[in-house]
């Protein structure tokens, strides 16, 4: 079984089969992340660049260990250094770094659709690791394989999405991944964060967090960027705290089952409270650990990894 | 070089001839003398000898097309277009007359830059009309020399690229461009609103996140520019109008009886936001953005029922490094000139939204009244100012065929029908490539 497509661009249309094949093979990778050596040698040879547009330690940790795990050559190239300062275009960057027999870039950048366009200038495989306020894909298949750990199958599961839904690529990552997935996809936030027309998506929209919350069972909760008071988004953050932050009153009349995901960083005492972070019904850092597992599946299925040498 | 052809007389057989002005619309043979209309008639006798004849059976004549509003980067980007280029690319798709907008660098905001461009212009494929800036630098802070500007040849005043966000500041250059008989063309957005928008705000630009642009901030300056022009009683043009809003803005103040105009651009008229959607198409990007169907349909009727007085490209040319990266960073327009005709003949005439005269009219006698420039009516007696097209010509718009030296345009590979085949001025024919 292989992928139906090259790049992994996002999850908006991404086809049920790849998104099951990537979630399977997550499986035997972390299984060879428990190992005591943790090395396989499936890109042993293949050259991987993080092209880092934009500021990310998770994201790209776990991108690099995975890569590393996986034997492969790896360059990390982030914004501060880049040639991008001088004035060069993306597209002679992408060149440049194609002309260096490159196989795989893993991109992060500011700009939506940056992955569509190196794509499109390069023969290198792109992975987006994050572009704007579009997509970040590997981080919904994580937490879909985290949801999937924990509750087996996905159909029919009300997943509610909590925060600035409008600036979150990982929302839309989410929605569209837990979509097809067959979950039941709800997002809750302030009005000036929560575009209307979500509606049209298939998604039930919020804005009363006790309501949203009711039968719910996952929360994700999004990372509130510091920068959205400023920008006349939200009066301050202790009303947002008040009215939209997850704590443990809140979670009073939930479902014993319920957990609770987070994409990381927290800001503690704001989105989440610091016992909810760290309490019974969170799986923020089950979301650390197998993000580096499928990122290994992404990264050995659009790497063209050969079965037998993956020891899998 | 020499674009044209020049020949003492003309003769221009068998041609349907339509004049809106003059209620033209029959097939007839027309005459040129030392660049005069000398002969209308239903056949011009056989006996006579022409230094040129164009065959013009199943063709249309008419006045020479006007766009009065495109941007021809002569003085700062000659690199994405000039003076002469765009005038080029203007005749090659039948105009025999532009005005470019002021927002070049430097911005044409005095007399010595509005001279340039008519120097610039000299023995171009069609007669180039500055458009000068409303306010010094088009900073929106203090109003032109309108007085001098227009005595050099400034035939409008724009600050088009950006608003002039004081309303005090507008108030006063429609005030004291009541003086004279040239328009005060408003570029409408409100700025705050945009807030570094990239595409119209709606369905798509959530469902990509790209950051939108509501159409509330062109329709709230449409109504602020109109109510201000409509309290000092003086006239303003809308430029690019693109929203159904706008529209019943600009009907309900005409209906009032404020002197407004507006115009739109065919891009306004066959394109919809749909196209950014799966590519990211940097040559969807304009400002206005691109909206929606029902903005067309809209558009449409404002056009159909005379709320839209006139269609300009708009034709933004742009080096390929501008359109060819992310598009947050590409750089809003697209080419124009040589479509314009096609698209309008497929949009508006062949789906019988407007009569050909009415379109007609709309790229000739319309922008000729708003700017106060000569109109090449067809009239025995007048100068011959003149565009001859073939509404059924079939042909694909190739990137190695444009005329313009810059090629951002969403058209390309699209199958078209109707096409320039000359343009007269005065004893000047130009002869458009046809590959």
């Amino acid at each position: 079984m292989i992928l139906s497509q090259k790049h992994l661009l996002g999850l908006k249309g991404m086809p049920r089969q790849d998104i099951d094949l990537i979630l399977n093979h997550a499986v035997s990778f972390k299984e060879i992340l428990e190992r005591p050596i943790k090395k396989v040698p499936t890109l042993r040879g293949k050259t991987i660049v993080n092209l880092f547009f934009e500021n990310s330690t998770r994201t790209r940790i776990s991108f690099e260990l995975a890569e590393k795990r996986l034997s492969g050559d790896t360059i990390n190239f982030s914004a501060n250094t880049s040639s991008m300062k001088k004035g060069e275009t993306l597209r002679d960057t992408a060149r440049n770094i194609e002309a260096m027999r490159i196989e795989i870039i893993v991109v992060r950048h500011p700009a939506v659709g940056v992955p569509y366009f190196l794509a499109q200038c390069t023969k290198a495989t792109i992975i987006n690791a994050g572009d704007g306020t579009n997509e970040h894909p590997s981080q919904a298949l994580l937490d879909i394989f985290t949801l999937k750990e924990k509750f087996k199958e996905l159909k029919d599961l009300r997943v509610v999405i909590i925060g600035d839904i409008l600036h979150s690529r990982v929302a839309r990552s989410n929605i569209w991944g837990l979509k097809t997935m067959g979950a039941r996809v709800a997002v809750c936030g302030p009005s000036t964060l929560l575009p209307l027309e979500m509606k049209e998506f298939g998604v039930d929209v919020y804005t009363d967090l006790n309501r949203a919350i009711a039968d719910a069972d996952v929360l994700y909760i999004l990372r509130l960027q510091m920068e959205r008071q400023n920008s006349g988004l939200l009066p301050s953050l202790r009303e947002y705290r008040e009215r939209f932050g997850i704590n443990k009153q809140r979670l009073k009349k939930v479902k014993p089952s319920l957990v609770i995901l987070h994409p990381g960083p927290i800001n503690r005492g704001l989105e989440l409270s610091s016992e909810v972070a760290d309490g019974e019904f969170s799986l923020i850092l089950d979301q650390v650990t197998n993000g580096v597992a499928v990122r290994m599946a992404i990264l050995y299925l659009l790497g063209g990894g050969d079965v037998e040498s993956s020891g899998v | 070089m020499l674009n044209h052809q020049e020949s003492e007389t003309i003769l221009i057989k068998d041609g349907l001839i339509i004049d809106p002005k003059n209620n033209l619309n029959k097939k007839q043979d027309l005459m040129i003398e030392k660049g005069i209309i000398k002969l209308l008639q239903d056949k011009v006798a056989d006996h006579l000898v022409f230094d040129k004849v164009i065959n013009a059976r199943d063709k249309v004549v008419c006045p020479g097309f006007i766009d009065m509003h495109v941007h021809l980067r002569e003085p700062g980007r000659e690199d994405e277009e000039t003076i002469q280029s765009g005038a080029l690319a203007a005749a090659q798709g039948g105009f025999t007359a532009v005005a470019c907008m002021p927002n070049t660098q430097p911005v044409i905001d005095q007399a010595s830059l509005v001279e340039f461009v008519y120097k610039q212009s000299q023995n171009a494929a069609a007669n180039v009309y500055p458009i000068a800036a409303i306010t010094k630098g088009q900073a929106g802070k203090e109003l032109t020399e309108m007085n001098e500007l227009i005595s050099f040849g400034a035939v409008g005043f724009s600050d088009d690229g950006r608003p002039v966000e004081d309303a005090r500041i507008l108030r006063h250059a429609l005030e004291y461009s009541k003086m004279f008989d040239r328009p005060v063309i408003s570029h409408c957005e409100d700025i705050c609103l945009t807030n570094q928008g990239v595409m119209n705000e709606g369905k798509i630009s959530v469902l990509l996140g790209l950051k939108g642009i509501p159409r509330i901030s062109e329709e709230i300056i449409v109504d602020r520019d109109i109510r201000i022009a409509e309290y000092v009683r003086a006239r303003i043009h809308i430029a690019h109008v693109s929203t159904g809003g706008a529209v019943r803005i600009i009907r309900a103040a005409k209906d009032r009886g404020v002197r407004v105009t507006c115009e739109t651009a065919p891009h306004y008229f066959t394109l919809t936001e749909e196209l950014i959607k799966d590519t990211y198409n940097t040559n969807a990007k304009m400002y206005p953005p691109l909206r929606t169907r029902g903005d067309i349909e809209e558009i449409k009727q404002g056009l159909a029922d005379g709320t839209i007085d006139a269609i300009a490209t708009d034709h933004a040319p742009h080096a390929l490094e501008e359109k060819d990266c992310e598009f947050e960073q590409a750089a809003n327009g697209i080419l124009g000139l040589e479509t314009a005709l096609a698209l309008s003949l497929e949009a508006l005439v062949n789906s019988q939204e407007l009569d050909l005269p009415e379109l007609i009219e709309k790229i000739t006698l319309n922008p000729a009244k708003i700017l106060n420039i000569d109109y090449g009516e067809i009239k025995v007696g007048c100068a011959a100012n003149l565009t001859v097209f073939d509404p059924k010509a079939e042909w694909v718009y190739k990137k190695e065929n444009i005329v313009s030296l810059s090629c951002n345009t969403p058209y390309l590979g699209r199958p078209l029908q109707g096409r320039a085949l000359y343009t007269v001025r005065r004893n000047k024919i130009f002869t458009a490539r046809l590959n």
